[in-house]
This record gives structure tokens, C-alpha cells and sequence, in this order.
């Protein structure tokens, strides 16, 4: 029998469901509202320095790639598994380019925090 | 070889009952697709996060046009939007989370679907205020 790799897209969409469950929420109320605004925090919280020393720490960084890939991974695994519900008969075709386009977001997230440095 | 007896004898086309509008009929289906469209909303925030990731990578200039978009009011109207959107995905994560993980059992006994839900719920909430702390304790 053909190993099934649907237990690692399972695996992401469940790590990522449950990340953007808990943290979801409060991160667009801190990075879309609460900063620009400065509501409950000061504007320049997300300034310059202090996000790129935030993203140079390995932690930062670890934290910044483990939400966009998660974000993403979870999403690509939903959409795809919805697109049967709105009609849309699905194939590798469909499979490709869900998957395709997390596996895409992922690897520009890497390469845009591996460019920040250390 | 036979043929099949439907299209190959007749050419009549099989019917096919149409899909459109079938969730709109059950309010239990109405909350399932909007269950499912909030992974549209997950994904758009990751992409905005992912451009001010690769804002940053390319240095100050980039990170503050980033940031000035994320301040015009057509982004914050929309970020209130997501936040809608996300809080509504958090809590029906929680809610079906009985249904999708293993079945639990403390003393003996099977927990029950909504404490495993207030559970979520409450975890959530704690982790948010956690995360609102540490937000805090960064702008020194």
C-alpha cells in the first residue's frame, strides 16, 4: 500500500487551526488596529529597530515563520477541502495549487527572515 | 461489452441535481461555510504579515511604507473586518474541537463535549491576554 501523505497536511492544518485560534484574534487587534491607531499601544511599538531586533532574535524569528507558514498551511488545507462544497470538482490540479501556494508562502517567509540576519 | 444502458443507448444526459445554494437551506450548513470561509481570512492575514516580513528584509524604507499602509483607514477598517472574522474562527474551532480529536476520558469517565469547548474557549482567551501583555512589556 502507497504511504498517504495526508496525515502531514492534517498534521499543518490542525497545528495552524489551533495557533490561529489561540492567537489569531489578538494578533490582528495588536498588528492592524491597536498599533496604527495607537489604542492601548503606543504607535511606535512596531518601529523599525524594534521589530528588526524582534525578528533577528531566533525566537522572534521562529515565532514570525511558525504563523505565516501555520496561517497558511491551515487555510490551503481548509479552502481545498472546501472548494467540493461550492461545486468545484477537485483534482492534482486543484491539490497543486493549494498546497502549491502554502508551500510558496512558506519558503518566501524563510528566505525574507533568513535575509534579516541574525 | 455492454454498453452503459443510460448514455451510450439513449444519449440522454444523466440528470444532475444542481449544488447551488444547497448549504443556504440549514442554518447548521450556514454556520459550516462560514466556518470555512474563515480560512479565507486566516490566509489573507498571513499574506499581510508576509509582506511586512519581506518589507523588513529589504530595510527601513520598505518596513515604513509597510507600516503606513497598515495605518491607512481602508486597512484598518478591513483588519476590524478580520478581527470579526478571526474571533468567529477561534470560537468554532473550539466548538467542534470535541468531534475532531480523540475521545477523552478523566476518572473513568467520557468528558463532555462542552466542557472540552470551555476549555478551548477559556485558553484562548488566556492566551490572547498573554500575547496583549507581551505586546505591552515590548514598548519600552
Amino acid at each position: 500500500m502507497k504511504a498517504s501523505n495526508a496525515p502531514i497536511f492534517w498534521g499543518l492544518f490542525g497545528a495552524g487551526g489551533m495557533l490561529s485560534a489561540l492567537l489569531g484574534p489578538m494578533l490582528v487587534f495588536i498588528t492592524g488596529i491597536a498599533v496604527p491607531l495607537g489604542l492601548l499601544l503606543p504607535r511606535d511599538l512596531m518601529n523599525y529597530p524594534r521589530m528588526l531586533a524582534f525578528s533577528e532574535h531566533w525566537a522572534g524569528k521562529s515565532f514570525v515563520f511558525a504563523v505565516i507558514a501555520l496561517f497558511t498551511w491551515h487555510a490551503a488545507h481548509r479552502i481545498f477541502h472546501s472548494l467540493h462544497d461550492v461545486g468545484i470538482h477537485t483534482g492534482a490540479l486543484a491539490k497543486l495549487l493549494c498546497y502549491g501556494s502554502a508551500l510558496v508562502v512558506t519558503l518566501l517567509a524563510l528566505w525574507s527572515l533568513l535575509a534579516i540576519g541574525f | 461489452m455492454s454498453l452503459p444502458r443510460n448514455e451510450a443507448v439513449s444519449g440522454r444526459r444523466p440528470y444532475m441535481r444542481s449544488m447551488n445554494g444547497w448549504w443556504r437551506r440549514d442554518p447548521y450548513f450556514v454556520r459550516y461555510m462560514i466556518r470555512e470561509a474563515t480560512a479565507l481570512i486566516v490566509a489573507a492575514y498571513a499574506l499581510v504579515l508576509l509582506a511586512g516580513t519581506l518589507c523588513l528584509s529589504q530595510g527601513e524604507v520598505a518596513w515604513n511604507g509597510w507600516l503606513a499602509a497598515m495605518r491607512s483607514p481602508l486597512s484598518v477598517a478591513l483588519h476590524v473586518l478580520m478581527l470579526v472574522a478571526m474571533i468567529y474562527h477561534s470560537y468554532s474551532w473550539f466548538e467542534i474541537m470535541p468531534k475532531t480529536m480523540p475521545v477523552m476520558f478523566v476518572g473513568g469517565k467520557r468528558v463532555a463535549a462542552a466542557t472540552i469547548t470551555m476549555v478551548g474557549l477559556a485558553a484562548a482567551v488566556a492566551a490572547a491576554l498573554a500575547l496583549f501583555v507581551v505586546a505591552w512589556l515590548l514598548r519600552a
